[in-house]
């Protein structure tokens, strides 16, 4: 009986890949989410450098914490427009009814979500780059911006997927979803710093290894809890 | 369902205890420990600090406890264990923070500073605001309450993460009173414990740990009243 029904089921990995590039394909079709995420990203990366004149050395250790807070900002505004799209087209209710694993769909959910927060984080590194007068590109810090979104997507697609239920979604969302991604913001912001101002290598490597353990952390506890978010 | 009076009788009973528990300690805090050496009088709130931390920190866990139960079996009184701890884990969390901040100001000669413990531990506060905030906002019942055992569940991290940042972060101020620390050389504020001083911090984090559970208990019993009095509303209207 149950070999008989997982032969129905869509494989696993192959769930995962479909919902995020479904979600990919929409955005480079209707291109709502990245470019407002961007052009929010923007706009706050100019109100940053007016509002903090900052010699060079002040620029040097605030450019992380400019670089992290619009991450978070620009990616809560993108979490939710991807999670309330998909519930108010009723499309979110499809997927619930189609054969498929529900962490595989959180899990494809995420992936979707982390390529766009990526792609903004990216973009913030090449604007900070020019606005700030500081090179950004470095594999180390790729790196630590990879791992950083891959947490912010894990913790946001969670809490996303319970607050597009909520009354006032929009306002409920960033102060459910900020405390809980807090960690990840400190630990990135942190070794973001040290590799920035060029610290050795015992200054940033705890905080990467502190924050792929929080990424494992919040992504095991999300495989658990997702399923009682969207059962019904 | 009715409250019986057998367990009221014994909420009663735990109560009195606990006023009587809090009573002695005070005494204990106040008379039995000796003013310690360099901070004076000042160190006598660090009783109450640990203490009503441990109290919250047992309350946001029989939060998760209740989270996971409530998963498991859909029992609506897990639910109510849930949010009776965290609102009542709330208020002694805030007791925590602001008797941190009173012994701050002369030791630290500061009352908040963003140290590591200061921030998590704030966060954790917020964390838990949120929980009640995604309360508010969820109509329906039954998904109110899935969410909050998941939030509950989740929010929980916070709480880890304020206990392990003292110990992993070599540049934190805020002493660590018991287990392993990076940062013996660092911390200001912290002193050596006199076995009076032991016993008396031992006997009050007993003393609170019961009080808040004697709290959260009689919010549950709340909350048990609040249903009884919706299910007669409810019979009312029916029969008219």
């Amino acid at each position: 009986m149950n070999a008989n029904k997982n032969e129905f089921r869509t494989p696993y990995w192959r769930v995962v890949g479909t919902i995020a590039w479904k979600d990919l394909r929409a955005e480079i079709r209707g291109r709502e989410m990245v470019t407002s995420m961007m052009l929010f990203a923007a706009i706050s990366v100019m109100i940053f450098s007016f509002a903090l004149e900052l010699d060079d050395q002040a620029q040097q250790e605030t450019v992380s914490g400019v670089l992290w807070v619009t991450i978070a900002y620009a990616g809560t505004l993108g979490l939710g427009r991807s999670l309330s799209a998909e519930k108010d087209k009723g499309s979110l209710d499809a997927l619930l009814i189609a054969p498929i694993s529900r962490s595989a769909l959180f899990y494809g959910k995420m992936l979707g979500n982390l390529l766009f927060t990526t792609a903004v984080g990216i973009l913030m590194m090449a604007l900070l780059t020019i606005l700030f007068n500081i090179n950004l590109f470095l594999p180390l810090l790729l790196l630590v911006v990879i791992l950083g979104c891959l947490g912010f997507s894990a913790t946001g697609t969670l809490v996303a997927s319970m607050s597009v239920y909520a009354r006032a979604r929009e306002v409920l969302l960033p102060i459910l979803l900020l405390p809980i991604v807090l960690p990840v913001i400190i630990s990135a912001t942190r070794s973001s710093v040290a590799i920035i101002t060029e610290l050795g290598t015992e200054d940033w490597l705890p905080w990467i290894q502190l924050l792929i353990f929080i990424d494992i952390g919040y992504m095991a506890l999300a495989f658990f809890l997702f399923d009682f978010i969207v059962e019904e | 369902m009715e409250y019986s009076s057998q367990r009221t009788a014994w909420l009663t009973i735990l109560t009195y205890v606990s006023i009587g528990l809090v009573i002695a300690s005070a005494i204990m805090i106040l008379a039995y420990a000796r003013p310690e050496q360099v901070q004076g009088n000042a160190q006598k709130l660090f009783y109450i600090h640990l203490g009503t931390f441990f109290g919250s920190f047992v309350l946001f866990g029989a939060a998760v406890f209740a989270g996971i139960q409530y998963l498991r079996t859909r029992h609506n009184r897990w639910d109510d264990l849930g949010l009776a701890s965290i609102e009542v884990g709330l208020i002694f969390s805030l007791v925590t923070i602001v008797s941190g901040a009173a012994w701050a100001r002369p030791i630290w000669n500061t009352w908040w500073t963003w140290d590591p413990r200061l921030t998590t531990v704030a966060v954790m506060w917020l964390t838990y605001a949120a929980y009640l905030m995604l309360r508010a906002g969820i109509e329906d019942p039954d998904r109110r309450r899935r969410f909050a055992a998941v939030y509950g569940i989740l929010a929980f991290s916070s709480v880890i993460f304020t206990v392990i940042i003292i110990r992993v972060r070599p540049d934190t101020i805020h002493p660590v009173a018991a287990g392993p620390t990076l940062s013996e050389t660092d911390v200001t504020g912290a002193f050596d414990m006199t076995p009076r001083i032991v016993q008396t911090l031992l006997f009050s984090i007993f003393t609170y740990v019961l009080v808040s559970i004697i709290i959260t208990w009689h919010r549950i019993r709340l909350e048990n009243r609040a249903h009884q009095v919706q299910q007669r509303k409810v019979n009312l209207l029916m029969n008219t």
